[in-house]
């Protein structure tokens, strides 16, 4: 097989995993959270599928599917919170739900 | 026989057990009687023991009984065991059958005061602390009959703990004796890193390695000295014994006069392998006596409270007996410790039943003339005043006395013409102030009305110490009056012999000197106090000097100025211990961190999201470079 530039695909799952982070923190709608949070979870899975290519091995192929079991529970079980939290509060702004006075 | 040894300490403390349990459900006279009777069958015991002790003597004269082991640490195991010779038994013979008298006594005296079978409790609890300090075979069980006597003179000091001054002067006598025990305590602490073991006996043949005059033979004996000074209250600890006659007479009887405050006495004559390695302090115990029982004498001249005359008395007289052991006089001491058992515990219960006659009032110049109304006191209080004051010839004290003077002359330890002066002169105010309380209290017009006349329990226990007081004597009389030495040669079978120089003034100039002094005191208080009139109490006028001898020489006033100021000084400075600040600066640093800490926890999820950014971060970094 020719050179893959494992490097390189390496380093856009870095990127990407950052663009997530950067997104978790920067955003205050919930929804966006939670898609900045699926961003992260795709790049992680990426760097898996880069490493079992590397390898040759099937794992990190089986890991990604993986991932995307979970992601998509995480997903499932963090919409319908959002929704909750939206009728109750008539907002999905982290920093208006926030009760706490530290 | 002797295997009944350990029911003598032990029947006091179940009496003890019994009257602070049940004491309240009991009613007064149940409670005299598991009191009283308590000691009484430790006396009879005594008595018995005493008989077949003499009658066949045990190997070697001693008789020791180990009951078990008291604790095994790092080799050091200390038994409950007692040693019973020829010393302790004169020693538990006095504190039984004397405190079986003063308990007799008690009974009526106390009968109408609050607290009976308290008082009783205290009492047993004393005698069998006592009993335990002078029957104990080690040091260790001896300083808990030492420590156990201490707590009891300071309960029944405090006995009428409601006024305020009782306690005080409690505290003050706790206090006082308990810097002369931490010295004992580390005298102790001395043995045992040298030695290892408390054991009287094991250490009387140890120390004998140490040469005569090594410094840690003298530091081990001066630091023993301590706790004898300050119990036998001498010279520098004398302040808390005057001011400990706040307890009932009683109390003063048997505590501070016939058995605790000899204490000293016994630990010195015990020990005295110890000290005999010691010729500085033996001299300094020599000179201490002295200087003590001028200093005391001197303060008892000027009194006018009847019970602070004997108090002083006591020092005095103890001064004397630390005079004997000074100058290796042992047998001269111990006698004179039995005797003066006698005459002051009898002085003090007739003091207590004048006081106790005329409403609690213990001003001597406020009573007078109580001769015809307590015939029985009168006479028994004039033959313990003679015995104290050393006339000559038919009195106990006269020989207890002048052996101590013979001996402080001749005896090849420390003997001087000196120590015996400082005796001699020392007996002449003796008996002037003996008399000069005899003659104000009892001469004379009566100026207070006599409202309670003693019963049976306390003329008994008066009529046997008044007799005690003079034949007690003769049990042991100078060489040139009989020459009867009963009880030094019981004593000498445990304690070294005296060995006195030849030559030099004969024993029967000094003797003839001695009984005229006391004659001549007899007769100068006679003209002061008994031929002129003496002055209502609120007529009389202290001189400088008389104020001075009145309040002790001024040693209170001196303490407090050197030692009371100064530590309430330094405790009101201190108020805020600059030790807790430490403690108070780790809580503030405490509070401060939680604090910041605090402030994180804010609810804010992106914040969260970045400290956990962070955190991974620094983690990744660490790991990374390690």
């Amino acid at each position: 097989m020719s050179q893959f530039p494992y490097e390189i695909g390496l380093m856009f799952a870095g990127i990407l995993f950052l663009l997530g982070l950067i997104g978790l923190i920067v955003r205050r709608n919930i929804i966006f959270m939670l898609m900045s949070l699926e961003i992260m979870l795709n790049s992680a899975g990426f760097a898996f599928v880069i490493a079992g290519t590397k390898w040759s091995q099937p794992d990190g192929q089986v890991m990604f599917l993986f991932i995307l079991a979970v992601a998509a529970a995480e997903v499932s079980v963090g919409l319908a919170l959002v929704i909750q939290v939206y009728k109750k509060f008539k907002s999905l702004d982290t920093d208006v739900l926030n009760k706490m006075k530290g | 026989m002797f295997s009944l040894l350990w029911l003598i300490p032990v029947l006091p403390f179940a009496g003890f057990l019994i009257l602070a349990l049940a004491g309240k459900k009991l009613g007064k006279v149940p409670s005299a009687i598991v009191g009283v009777g308590s000691v009484g069958l430790s006396a009879l015991l005594t008595i018995i023991i005493g008989f077949a002790f003499i009658a066949s003597p045990p190997a070697s004269n001693v008789y020791n009984i180990t009951l078990w082991e008291w604790f095994n640490v790092a080799g050091l195991n200390p038994s409950i065991a007692f040693r019973l010779d020829s010393l302790s038994l004169v020693f538990i013979f006095v504190i039984t059958f004397v405190g079986f008298l003063i308990h007799i006594y008690s009974a009526e005296f106390m009968k109408d005061e609050e607290g009976y079978s308290r008082f009783f409790a205290y009492m047993n609890l004393f005698v069998g602390s006592m009993l335990t300090l002078v029957l104990a075979d080690n040091l260790l069980l001896m300083y808990l009959g030492w420590e156990g006597v201490g707590l009891c003179s300071y309960l029944l000091i405090g006995f009428w703990y409601k006024e305020p001054a009782n306690g005080a002067a409690a505290r003050k006598a706790f206090i006082v004796t308990r810097i002369g025990d931490t010295a004992m305590a580390i005298g102790l602490f001395l043995l045992v890193k040298s030695f290892n073991t408390l054991n009287i006996e094991s250490l009387s043949s140890l120390v004998t390695q140490w040469e005569t005059g090594a410094p840690i033979a003298n530091a081990a004996a001066l630091l023993l000295l301590g706790g004898a000074l300050g119990k036998s209250a001498q010279l520098p600890l004398q302040t808390w014994l005057p001011d400990a006659m706040a307890g009932p007479s009683p109390v003063s009887a048997l505590i501070h006069a016939a058995t605790m405050v000899t204490a000293g006495v016994y630990l010195i004559a015990r020990m005295n392998v110890v000290f005999t390695l010691s010729p500085f302090t033996m001299h300094l115990i020599a000179v201490i006596g002295a200087l003590t029982l001028l200093v005391a004498g001197f303060s008892a001249t000027v009194q006018y409270d009847i019970k602070r005359v004997l108090a002083y008395s006591t020092i005095s007289q103890i001064g004397y007996m630390f005079l004997a052991l000074g100058v290796g006089a042992w047998s001269a001491g111990i006698f004179h410790f039995m005797i003066h058992a006698f005459f002051k515990a009898l002085l003090f219960l007739a003091a207590g039943a004048v006081i106790l006659a005329v409403h609690h009032e213990h001003n001597m110049f406020k009573m007078r003339g109580l001769r015809k109304e307590l015939p029985v006191t009168f006479w028994t209080f004039l033959i313990g005043s003679a015995s104290l004051a050393a006339l000559p010839l038919i009195t106990a004290g006269f020989y207890s006395k002048d052996a101590i003077l013979w001996y402080a002359y001749s005896s090849q330890t420390n003997g001087s013409i000196i120590l015996w002066l400082a005796g001699w002169f020392g007996a002449f105010i003796t008996a002037f102030y003996t008399f000069r309380m005899v003659f104000i209290t009892f001469f004379g017009e009566q100026r207070n009305k006599v409202s309670h006349k003693p019963g049976i329990f306390i003329k008994l226990p008066l009529v046997v110490l008044a007799v005690l007081s003079v034949i007690g004597g003769f049990s042991e009389l100078p060489h040139t009056l009989g020459h009867v030495t009963i009880f030094s040669d019981f004593i000498d079978l445990t304690l070294p012999m005296v060995q006195i120089n030849e030559g030099g003034i004969s024993e029967l100039t000094l003797q003839v000197i001695v009984a005229l002094t006391a004659l001549a005191g007899v007769y100068l208080a006679y003209i002061k106090y008994l031929k002129k009139s003496v002055p209502m109490f609120e007529e009389i006028k202290l001189t400088a000097l008389q104020k001075f001898l009145f309040s002790g020489w001024g040693f209170d006033r001196l303490y407090d100025k050197l030692i009371v100021a100064p530590y309430m000084f330094i405790a009101e400075i201190n108020k805020n211990d600059f030790i807790d600040l430490l403690y108070k600066g780790i809580a503030w640093l405490n509070g401060l961190m939680n604090h910041i800490l605090i402030t994180t926890q804010n609810g804010k999820i992106r914040r969260y999201a970045i400290g956990l950014v962070l955190g991974a971060i620094i983690t990744l970094t660490i790991a990374a470079f390690l």
